[in-house]
C-alpha cells in the first residue's frame, strides 16, 4: 500500500499546456454536424424520434488515409467535447463561453483564474498518452448536453422556443447511436479505440456492446455496467434540489429573470462530494484545522455582527465548505439545470445487462476487441467491485481483458488525476491494440 | 520423558561420532552458496520448458503471472492467446505495457468466473505454495483448463531436510531466502506430497520434470530428495 499522504502531496494535478506549447493541440475550433433531420430522425429508446439533431464535436490530429487511426473520447456528466487544447472561438473576454476564455496572467503564468476548460489535456496532445501525432482524437457532446449538441436548451422547431422539459428523455444507448452517426458522417468504419471515464466509461461499454465491430480497443475507467442504488440516490437528491428551486418553473426558465441556479449549485456540491473520497478530503482540506473553540468564539465579534446583523448564519469556515461553494459557483456559469436532469437520469437508467435480458454475462457475449477496465480503490461512486463485474463478465465469455484496481486517494476523480499511472496504461494498451488487430 | 531419551540419544551420537559436528558445520557452510537464485536477473528455469510444452496458438491462462514474462513470450513469439491473473498493481501495469491482458485478482479470493475448460492450459508457476487454499486453486485450474502446468519448490530436497533435521530451523536458502516470518511460502510441499495429492484427487500426471543444480530432467523417484524444484503437467483423470 502506498502512503496516502505521499499520494496526494507527490502527485499534484497537472495543469493544461498553454496553446503555444509543443505538447498542446493548440487552438481548436468546435465543429458541428447535422446528424438527424425530419427525413432521417434519430430514434430514441423512449420511443420518440428526434429531429433535427446537431452535434458539436472537436477533433485533434489527422485522420490517416486508411481512416483507421481514430480514437473516440467519451465525456462524463459535466464534461463536453472540449477535451484538450484551447477554444479558438472563445478568445475574447466577452465571448459566448467565458469559462473557456484563456488569458495570460499579469505574472506571465498560463492562466489567470486557474480555470481548466479542457478536461483531459493531460492525456491528449503531441507526445501525450493519446498521441495526436499518430491518432485522430474525436470527442462529441452527448444528446441533451448544453454545449452545442441538441438538448433541452435548444430551440424546438415546433414552437420556436427552448425545449425545456418537452425535450425527450435520453439514454446512454441513444448517445451511442448518435456517436455511430457521427462516425458515419466522418467516414470512419472502425475506431482504433474508445476511452472514457465515469459516464463516459458507460458510453464505452455501450459502444462495445451495441457496435462491437466498430471499435478495436475499449478503455473503461471508473465506470460499471450500471450505477449503484447509492449513486442513483445521490443523483436523485441532486435533481430534487433543481426541481424544487423556486425558479425552476417546470424547466421553462430560459426567458425568465432567474434560473434555478441555487438548486443547480446544490446538485453540483452533491456531485463533488461523490467525486472525492473520505481520505482524500482529510488530506486536502484544513490539514491544520483551527481549534473549534476559536471558530465559535469569533462568531459574535463586533465586526462580524456589523456584517451579519440578523444573527447567526452558518458560514463556510472550513476549507471543504468553501471548496464546494467555489465548485457550485463555477458550475452555474457553465451548465444548464435541465441538462443536469436529463444527463443524470441517463446515467441512472444505464444497464449494460439489457443486452443480455438482464444477464450481464450474456450481454458481454456480444463483446469483441480488447478491453481495459480500471477502477480506483477510493472511488465510492463507481466502487471497484462494481467495475470488476464488467471484467468478470468479459472473462466469462473468454474475451481477453485487463482489469486493474488502481491505488488512489482521489476517489472517483482519480480517473482524471492519476495521470502517471493512466498514461502508462493507455500507451501500453494502445500499443497492444496495434499488435493484436 | 521421551524428550529426554531423544536428547540423550543425540548427545550420545555427538559424543561417539566426533565427525558429526564437523558434518553439521560443513552443511551449514553450504548455506551461503546453495542453489541458484532464480530471480537473479535471469529468466526462470521453467520458462523454456513451459514454452516447449505448450503448442503454438494455444489458449493459456497464467495464474499469478507477475509482470507477464511467460505470457509475453507465449503471446508474441508463439501466437498463443494469453490471459494473466495477478494481484499486484505495478506488475499489472508492466503487463499492459507488454501487451499482456491481465485481470487483477487475488488467488486467495474468488477467481473471475472463467468458463469450464475455456483454456487449453492453465499455468501455476511457483505460486501453489503461496496461496491460502491450494486445494481450491488446483481444482479451479483443472476446471478452467484442459491441462494444468504446476511448478513449485520441493521442500523434500535433502538440504532443506538437513536444515530442519540438524539445525532444527526452518530452511533459508538463496532460492528460499526469507525466514519463516517473512516468507510468502505458507503451504510448502514435497514432490511426493504432490504426486500423492494427484493420486487421491483423480488427477493424472502427464509429464513431470525436476530441476537441480542448474538443469532440468524428467523426474525420477529419487527427485523427492534431489530436486530443488519440480514441474508437473496434469489433467483431470477421465
Amino acid at each position: 500500500m502506498s502512503d496516502p499522504a505521499n499520494a496526494l502531496v507527490g502527485r499534484k494535478k497537472r495543469s493544461s499546456d498553454p496553446p503555444d506549447s509543443p505538447r498542446s493541440v493548440g487552438w481548436v475550433t468546435p465543429q458541428h454536424a447535422l446528424l438527424a433531420s425530419a427525413a432521417n430522425p434519430l430514434p430514441l429508446d423512449c420511443g420518440r424520434h428526434l429531429a433535427p439533431v446537431s452535434v458539436e464535436y472537436e477533433t485533434y490530429g489527422a485522420l490517416n488515409a486508411a481512416r483507421d487511426n481514430a480514437i473516440l473520447i467519451l465525456h462524463a456528466l459535466s464534461g463536453d467535447a472540449h477535451v484538450a487544447g484551447w477554444d479558438a472561438t472563445n478568445q475574447a473576454p466577452d465571448c459566448a463561453r467565458p469559462w473557456r476564455h484563456w488569458c495570460v496572467a499579469p505574472d506571465g503564468s498560463d492562466r489567470e483564474h486557474g480555470k481548466s476548460p479542457n478536461w483531459w489535456d493531460t492525456m491528449i496532445g503531441p507526445g501525450k498518452a493519446f498521441d495526436t501525432n499518430h491518432f485522430c482524437v474525436i470527442c462529441a457532446n452527448v444528446l441533451g448536453s448544453c454545449y452545442g449538441t441538441t438538448g433541452p436548451s435548444s430551440l424546438d422547431p415546433a414552437t420556436g422556443r427552448p425545449y425545456g422539459l418537452s425535450f425527450p428523455a435520453v439514454t446512454v444507448r441513444d448517445w451511442v447511436r448518435l456517436h455511430a452517426r457521427l462516425l458515419d458522417h466522418l467516414g470512419i468504419d472502425q475506431l482504433y479505440a474508445a476511452a472514457g471515464g465515469s459516464l463516459g466509461g458507460q458510453q464505452v461499454i455501450e459502444l462495445g456492446l451495441a457496435f462491437p465491430e466498430r471499435v478495436r480497443g475499449l478503455m473503461v475507467l471508473a465506470a460499471s455496467p450500471r450505477l449503484s442504488n447509492q449513486g442513483i440516490a445521490l443523483n436523485y437528491a441532486a435533481r430534487h434540489a433543481i426541481i424544487n428551486d423556486p425558479w425552476f418553473a417546470r424547466g421553462d426558465y430560459y426567458d425568465a429573470a432567474r434560473r434555478p441556479d441555487a438548486g443547480l449549485g446544490i446538485a453540483r456540491m452533491i456531485g463533488h462530494i461523490t467525486y472525492l473520497s473520505e481520505m482524500g478530503m482529510e488530506l486536502r482540506f484544513d490539514p491544520g484545522r483551527r481549534p473549534s473553540a476559536d471558530l465559535v468564539r469569533g462568531l459574535y465579534d463586533p465586526h462580524r455582527l456589523a456584517l451579519e446583523p440578523g444573527g447567526y448564519v452558518p458560514g463556510n469556515e472550513f476549507d471543504v465548505e468553501s471548496y464546494l461553494t467555489r465548485q457550485a459557483e463555477g458550475f452555474i456559469e457553465r451548465f444548464d439545470p435541465n441538462s443536469y436532469l436529463y444527463i443524470t437520469k441517463a446515467m441512472d437508467y444505464y444497464s449494460a445487462a439489457d443486452w443480455g435480458d438482464g444477464d450481464l454475462g450474456r450481454a458481454a457475449a456480444r463483446a469483441r476487441g480488447r478491453w481495459l477496465v480500471a477502477s480506483f480503490t477510493s472511488d465510492w461512486l463507481y466502487p471497484p467491485a462494481s467495475c470488476r463485474r464488467l471484467a468478470d463478465a468479459l472473462c466469462a465469455n473468454s474475451q481477453p481483458v485487463t482489469y486493474v484496481n488502481i491505488e488512489s486517494d482521489y476517489g472517483h476523480d482519480a480517473f482524471l488525476l492519476e495521470v502517471d499511472t493512466l498514461e502508462r496504461l493507455i500507451v501500453g494498451f494502445l500499443e497492444g491494440v496495434a499488435r493484436h488487430g | 520423558m521421551a524428550d529426554r531419551t531423544h536428547r540423550e540419544t543425540i548427545e550420545r551420537l555427538y559424543a561417539t561420532h566426533p565427525q558429526l559436528s564437523e558434518a553439521v558445520a560443513f552443511l551449514a557452510s553450504l548455506d551461503t552458496h546453495f542453489g541458484d537464485d532464480p530471480g537473479n536477473g535471469r529468466v526462470r528455469w521453467d520458462h523454456d520448458l513451459i514454452v516447449s510444452l505448450i503448442p503454438s496458438g494455444a489458449k493459456v491462462l497464467d495464474l499469478g503471472c507477475g509482470e507477464g514474462d511467460l505470457l509475453s513470450r507465449l503471446i508474441h513469439e508463439h501466437g498463443c492467446h494469453g490471459q494473466g491473473v495477478e494481484r499486484d498493481e505495478a506488475s499489472i501495469i508492466r503487463c499492459v505495457e507488454r501487451g499482456v491482458p491481465v485481470i487483477q485478482s487475488d488467488l486467495d479470493q474468488a477467481l473471475p468466473g472463467f468458463p469450464q475448460q475455456s483454456f487449453d492450459y492453465v499455468v501455476l508457476e511457483e505460486t501453489l505454495q503461496t496461496v491460502s487454499r491450494p486445494q481450491i486453486v488446483l481444482d479451479e485450474m483443472l476446471r478452467i483448463g484442459c491441462t494444468g502446468i504446476v511448478s513449485f519448490p520441493n521442500f523434500g530436497h535433502w538440504w532443506i531436510r538437513t536444515q530442519l533435521l540438524i539445525e532444527g530451523r526452518m530452511p533459508v536458502t538463496p532460492r528460499l531466502p526469507q525466514s519463516w516470518y517473512g516468507t510468502p511460502n505458507i503451504h510448502v510441499l514435497t514432490v511426493r506430497d504432490f504426486t500423492t495429492w494427484c493420486q487421491t484427487n483423480g488427477v493424472a500426471i502427464q509429464q513431470q520434470f525436476a530441476y537441480a543444480e542448474g538443469e532440468y530432467h524428467e523426474l525420477i523417484p529419487a527427485d523427492n530428495t534431489l530436486a530443488e524444484e519440480a514441474l508437473f503437467v496434469i489433467e483431470r483423470a477421465r
